[in-house]
């Protein structure tokens, strides 16, 4: 099959190339962007170490094609900071409740509570833990990780 | 954070502090196998069986060579003649491991041939188009059969499936029986589960015709991984070069890949070109041979009637699959603690390991005591039912008393220290066991079954391995020892090297706390970098709750010989001895004379610089090494196998409350209390991190994980949504409640914690269940307790 020309923006910044159809996104940000802050654990769409945001949304990008990202907005981890050299809200959070341990999961964990986050800045532990049970961690029991999304969003006086 | 009065004399130790990994996790930029992509690369495809057993009659890979960018089909008639083979961690040379099948395959999902191509989408269109003509063989699913004379064999060669079969008798247990008021026999089964990291393995090889050198990058945890690498690769060792700083995504045990080491090698030494092996999900859990211990018990408890549990009789059935590494030595590790935290005065112990057409095992958390604590604990809990005694009591009735440290076991291991009845009563309190009686009967009142579960036992830490020389006496192994260099630069600045790889555990964040509180040194100005396997020090890697000890004790070990030739510079300058300093990080001064002091920055250049103001014949430079064995090491066992296993012993108490809804048969976790002792945490949110990692995986092990085998031989656990691991939906909020009793043994009084939570909580889980079930006098005696198997016991010998 011949490739296909896609353009998206990843991370505010915008992408062009050429592509086979069959790549995957994940495939796509990691090999061809070099962009390997986005993990592939299962690659059936379980365990969401893959999760990117797709115009805002979070979306598990080993189960679906690049080109169907063609025209849209991707954000990876690499593109939560702020700005070179600091760290988000979210990504501060974690490492201040020690929200991870291998770190594998992470960026995926990072991107579904930044999807969070964006819709209620404020959740409770059950949301907090609903909106994770899709993220599958094998070092935090999920603890921590909690404990840093309630640091995170707690009320300021 | 740190409220036991043991942490008053530390600066950094014990102290909540950010670590050091995390920051380049967080903003994605680790460095894990998969990221690893060199110019040129090659990837891999595997070709598996289908078949519980069958020969290989015919691969015809034509078609696939055919298209274009593949490179390479290579089968095990290729490789199985030009590498040697990997042999188990026992005494049975003919059960031999390659990485490919050749002319007879083994189980369900074993490699028979691999493709290599442009890229890893070629390499799999590829291997679908590879002809292998099977006829299938006999097969044994079954350990219970394999053990049978009349067995099938897994191994032809072999003579038999049994490949490790060994009685153990400390103390006069049949005589302790004879005396006992009562025994009790039960059977208990541990399901085959495992730790199942989010990352599969992954590695990529590189050959330099040039240099001669092998280098790999991989997602591994394993002890003497070069040897053994360059061993089958018939490679001089110093020519195997593993590179450490590769970040791993997870291991918990199991990442060894040291066939995928051997076959990945291989291709890159003979095609010269850089080659690259991620397994999927499905190649990781049906032929990455990562599954766990898969345990049969057979135990009985000798006790008087006022609950004083005196003798014991286990056997042990480990059903290791049909290739062994160190997996039947994951019977020999529970040694070291086989009559857990009680005064149980005799045991005998049979350990057996069996071969199957099933996935091999590998080494999981714990090293198989979590399979013999859940033994052992559901056996108590047994106790308290048929005494009609509390749990709790019969439990205290038990317990080694915090006076009687050093305590010796029958088995011959000296417990170091602990205080087992405060942790439990601490955990209970948080609990408020009151509270928790009352929930649990007002569930019941509602009609759902309902109970308390308690669990009590111990993590053998400090990674020793004296079960090589206990499981196979050809294998004189005494030391297990962990090293460490700490240098101080020109600029002042201190950098350490560790010698292995780390998977989450923070080891960074470990040895740069650690050079810091010796040193006085701010830990966050302490670089850490992890060696290659070539200009390492020896290490055993993070195996067996060890690093903590083992690593920290190294690091300590340099700095504070750093530490004394500082003092030692400073003293020169003023003419007295060493003893007479005083050192404060930032200077050393005179005793009692502070005016008579000279700054870090000052010692530092001299011992650069000015080697005319340095003592005489004094090395230049400011680096050390320190390589430390395991304390309590050095020894082989006696005769009736009795032999120091590991140095530190923490404690962990969990007190869980479980109801279930007898409609379906779900377990729903309530509350979740663990009491943990694994004396001074140097790094206490590393510690917490790890046993709530850790009980999450219990609940796994307890409820949710196995790994299951149609009755042919089928691998059906494929997938994670056949495999089910924990979500934060199961996975209820934890409290652990933290209690210090030192390790004498150890530098600043840590025990190992990389394995805390797992070792108590399938127990705990299991002990809540079957107390709801006692009410209607049922128990489940296997895991792990699906919904299923609660509801089919709810089911049992009803009538309707």
């Amino acid at each position: 099959m011949k490739n296909i020309s896609i353009n998206l923006q990843v991370n505010g910044k915008q992408v062009s190339s050429n592509i086979e159809p069959r790549t995957s996104l994940v495939d796509f940000l990691r090999d061809e962007l070099r962009l390997t802050g986005t993990h592939v654990g299962c690659e059936h769409g379980i365990c969401g170490a893959c999760t990117v945001l797709l115009n805002g949304g979070p979306v598990r990008s080993c189960c679906m094609f690049a080109v169907q990202a063609n025209g849209l907005e991707v954000t990876t981890v690499e593109g939560l900071a702020p700005e070179r050299g600091q760290l988000s809200k979210i990504q501060d959070a974690f490492c201040e409740k020690h929200g991870l341990q291998c770190g594998f999961c992470t960026p995926g964990m990072l991107i579904t509570c930044q999807a969070l986050i964006n819709k209620n800045p404020h959740p409770s532990e059950a949301e907090i833990r609903d909106a994770i049970s899709g993220n599958l961690c094998r070092c935090t029991g999920y603890q921590q990780i909690v404990d840093a999304v309630v640091f995170a969003t707690k009320e300021t006086s | 954070m740190s409220q036991s009065p043991h942490y008053d004399e530390f600066t950094y130790i014990g102290k909540h502090r950010r670590a050091v990994e995390h920051r380049r996790f967080v903003v994605g930029k680790g460095n894990y196998a998969g990221d690893v992509l060199k110019l040129g690369t090659l990837h891999v495809a595997i070709v598996a069986s289908p078949y519980a057993s069958a020969k290989i009659l015919k691969i015809d890979a034509a078609a696939a060579l055919a298209i274009p960018g593949v490179e390479a089909v290579v089968t095990g008639a290729e490789i199985n003649s030009a590498v040697l083979p990997v042999l188990p961690g026992v005494d049975a040379p003919s059960v031999k491991r390659f990485p490919l099948a050749h002319e007879v395959t083994r189980y369900s999902g074993e490699w028979v041939c691999v493709v290599v191509a442009k890229s890893r989408a070629i390499a799999e269109d590829a291997a679908e188009l590879i002809q292998v003509d099977y006829e299938e063989l006999p097969y044994v699913l079954d350990p219970e059969i394999a053990i049978k004379d009349d067995s099938h064999h897994v191994h032809a060669d072999a003579g038999t499936n049994l490949i490790f079969n060994r009685q153990f008798v400390w103390g006069p247990v049949e005589e302790d029986f004879t005396k006992a008021d009562h025994q009790l026999s039960y059977r208990v089964k541990w399901a085959r589960s495992s730790t199942v990291p989010i990352e599969t393995f992954a590695l990529t090889c590189e050959w330099s015709d040039a240099t001669g050198i092998l280098d790999i990058w991989a997602s591994v945890q394993m002890p003497k991984y070069p040897e053994q690498i360059a061993s089958a690769l018939q490679l001089p060792t110093n020519s195997v070069r593993v590179h450490y700083d590769v970040d791993v995504g997870g291991s918990y045990g199991v990442k060894r890949g040291l066939k995928h080491a051997i076959l990945v090698g291989y291709l890159a030494k003979k095609l010269g070109k850089p080659i690259r092996f991620i397994e999927d999900r499905l190649e990781n859990m049906r032929g990455g041979d990562m599954q766990g211990p898969d345990r049969l018990f057979e135990v009985t408890l000798g006790f008087q009637q006022d609950g004083e549990i005196t003798c014991m009789k286990m056997c042990a059935l480990e059903d290791i699959g049909a290739y062994a590494g160190r997996s039947p030595l994951q019977l020999g590790k529970p040694i070291g603690a086989i009559s857990g935290p009680y005064r149980i005065k005799s045991v005998s112990y049979l350990a057996q390991a069996v071969l199957t057409n099933k996935t091999p095992q590998e080494a999981v958390r714990g090293f198989g005591q979590s399979p013999t604590n859940y033994a052992l604990e559901s056996g108590i809990d047994k106790v308290a039912r048929f005494l009609k005694m509390d749990p709790i009591a019969l439990r205290k009735r038990n317990l080694i008393h915090k006076d009687e440290f050093p305590y010796l076991i029958p088995s011959g291991t000296s417990y170091d220290s602990g205080d087992y009845s405060t942790v439990l009563d601490k955990a209970l309190a948080e609990a408020n066991l009151n509270q928790l009686i009352a929930q649990r009967d007002a569930f019941r009142a509602e009609g759902k079954l309902a109970g308390i579960g308690i669990s009590t036992c111990l993590e053998p830490s400090g990674g020793n391995s004296s079960f090589e020389p206990l499981f196979n006496p050809k294998n004189e192994t005494t030391t297990w020892m962990e090293s460490c260099v700490v240098k101080i630069d020109l600029g002042g600045r201190v950098t350490a090297l560790m010698a292995t790889s780390s998977s989450g555990q923070a080891h960074e964040t470990l040895v740069s706390t650690v050079v810091g509180e010796v040193l006085l040194q701010h830990p966050d100005s302490v670089r850490v970098l992890h060696a290659d396997s070539l200009n390492a020090l020896p290490s055993n890697s993070p195996v067996g709750s060890r690093m903590a000890i083992m690593l920290g004790g190294a690091a300590a070990g340099a700095a504070k010989k750093l530490k004394a030739k500082l003092i030692a510079i400073a003293a020169e300058q003023f003419g007295v001895s060493s003893e007479d300093m005083t050192f404060t990080g930032s200077e050393v001064f005179v005793n009692n004379a502070p005016e008579k002091n000279i700054t870090w920055v000052d010692l530092v250049a001299i011992a650069h610089r000015k080697y005319h103001q340095m003592p005489k014949g004094m090395e230049p430079g400011l680096q050390e090494k320190f390589v430390w064995e395991v304390p309590t090491g050095g020894d082989l066992p006696d005769e009736q196998g009795r032999v120091h296993m590991y140095p530190c012993h923490s404690f962990e108490s969990h007190v869980v409350l479980v109801s279930i809804d007898p409609e379906i048969g779900k377990a729903k976790i309530h509350r979740y209390v663990c009491g943990h002792d694994c004396g001074v945490m140097i790094s206490p949110d590393v510690v917490h991190g790890m046993t709530y990692g850790g009980i999450a995986h219990g609940i796994g092990a307890a409820l949710m994980e196995k790994f299951a085998y149609s009755a042919e031989g089928q691998f059906l656990s494929g997938t994670f949504m056949d495999y089910l691991l924990p979500s934060s939906s199961e996975v209820p909020a934890i409290t652990i409640i933290d209690h210090c009793t030192p390790s004498p043994l150890t530098e600043f009084g840590q025990k190992g914690s990389g394995e805390a939570g797992y070792l108590g909580s399938p127990a705990a889980i299991a002990n809540a269940i079957n107390d709801a079930l006692a009410t209607i006098n049922k128990s489940i005696d296997f895991l792990p307790m699906t919904p299923n198997a609660i509801w089919n016991a709810i089911q049992q010998d009803t009538t309707y």
